[in-house]
């Protein structure tokens, strides 16, 4: 079967996680896996930059952990699942980080899923406009 | 012999359990949600399922990404809870049913199904939340749990009509087990949600509705989704929802609807909940 991955591209605000992208995130995803562990968290927490050296990640992979910066994080291979490991040890919810990917406050985005949630309408498909 | 009494399918989300471990239940937020499951725990006291067979997927908490099996069953004794990264939820730990798994497992394997075999794993929110839901908050688990973890995690998922056989495969593995047992098939997790990027916190009430309507009546449309309608239309992480397939397959061709609910929202995502009993042919 021919795999086209141009239509998982096409859909706005989001990445699939194909194979690449788990390629590509490997240890960035295996480093999250080992924030399961509470001596682990506790050795990153003390000195995150240090922990962060002991995994084969890219520098932009290390930077965006430092910064929390979730987006870059997905956009050099994270997964999400994986990626709540990070910000359940720092104690934030789901909710709070999911916010932080969109261009909403917390409070904002809190009150879009009091009110039924983002419509689907217009992001679809970049290509069709729908 | 084994019989397939009921199927449930609900959502996961983790902030369910969250609510239910520190007592948030009664609150504004969470008081709505739970009452749509009320009806369900008292159902399932005059059930008393001996087994339930669980389709969920694990949430980078037993598999990491150095093994992705698509479909794994478990066949331990039991299984401990996950520490997501806040410490394991405060449930009880989940008792298997190894001779029934392993005779799932060896039917399902010679019926064309490649089950990954589970000896030991820690099972996380996808199936504990769910238990809490329908058995509330007891000292041990009322039943035994056969867990089938489905991968969802990494694109692609299987699509909706693999699932959808391989629960008309789990029908059959049921009924050729030589115990009377009382086995109920779970699928969870969905409805429409979105948990990363810009387009976080997306639902779709009108798609999830017509999947709802159309688990009981109509499963054969569910089966031909492709998993690009499930990207654009419920998230990306709506597409959850091929496990609920399984379930479905699995009770056979009619069924009758017991219970329905739907709420939005439970943190990012929208619930969905049913109760179904499967209606013998003939």
């Amino acid at each position: 079967m021919m795999v086209d991955n141009s239509e998982l591209d096409d859909i706005p605000g989001t990445t699939v996680f194909t194979a690449e992208r788990s390629h590509q995130g490997f240890h960035l995803n295996q480093f999250c896996m080992s924030l399961m562990k509470p001596e682990n968290r506790a050795r990153f927490k003390n000195n995150e930059s240090d922990y962060l050296d002991e995994w084969s990640l890219t520098p932009a992979q290390k930077q965006a952990v430092l910064d929390r910066d979730y987006n870059a994080m997905i956009a050099n291979g994270g997964n999400i699942y994986f990626l709540a490991k990070i910000f359940s040890s720092d104690g934030i919810s789901f909710q709070t980080a999911a916010a932080s990917m969109t261009d909403m406050s917390v409070e904002e985005y809190a009150a879009m899923m009091l009110h039924g949630g983002r419509s689907p309408e217009g992001l679809r498909s970049i290509k069709e406009g729908r | 012999m084994a019989r397939i009494t009921a199927g449930v399918t609900t959502s996961h989300v983790p902030a369910i359990g969250a609510a239910l471990d520190l007592g948030k239940q009664d609150s504004e937020y969470w008081a709505p949600l739970f009452e749509g499951y009320e009806w369900s725990k008292q159902w399932m006291a005059g059930e008393s399922p001996d087994v339930i067979v669980l389709i969920y997927n694990d949430h980078a908490s037993a598999f990491s990404l150095e093994v992705i099996p698509t479909f794994a069953i478990g066949c331990a004794d039991e299984y401990e809870i996950a520490d997501e990264g806040f410490g394991p939820r405060p449930v009880p730990v989940v008792v298997g049913h190894a001779d029934l798994a392993c005779h799932l497992a060896q039917s399902l394997i010679l019926d064309e199904f490649d089950m990954t075999v589970i000896n030991k794993m820690a099972v996380d929110h996808g199936l504990t939340v769910p238990m809490s839901l329908m058995f509330g908050q007891p000292d041990a688990w009322p039943v035994k749990v056969v867990p089938i973890a489905v991968n969802v995690i990494q694109f692609p998922p299987p699509t909706g009509e693999r699932c959808y056989k391989l629960g008309q495969a789990i029908r059959r593995a049921v009924a050729s087990y030589g115990e009377d047992l009382n086995v109920q098939v779970w699928g969870t997790g969905g409805m429409s949600h979105q948990l990363q990027g810009p387009r976080a916190g997306l639902i779709n009430q009108v798609f999830d509705n017509a999947f709802l309507d159309n688990m009981v009546d109509n499963p054969d449309d569910l089966r031909k989704i492709p998993h690009i309608e499930y990207l654009r239309e419920t998230g990306s992480e709506g597409i959850e929802l091929v496990m609920w397939l399984i379930m479905r397959g699995a009770l056979g061709d009619a069924v009758e609807l017991l219970h329905r609910f739907y709420h939005v929202p439970a943190s990012n995502t929208a619930v969905g909940h049913m109760v179904l009993r499967p209606v013998a042919a003939g």
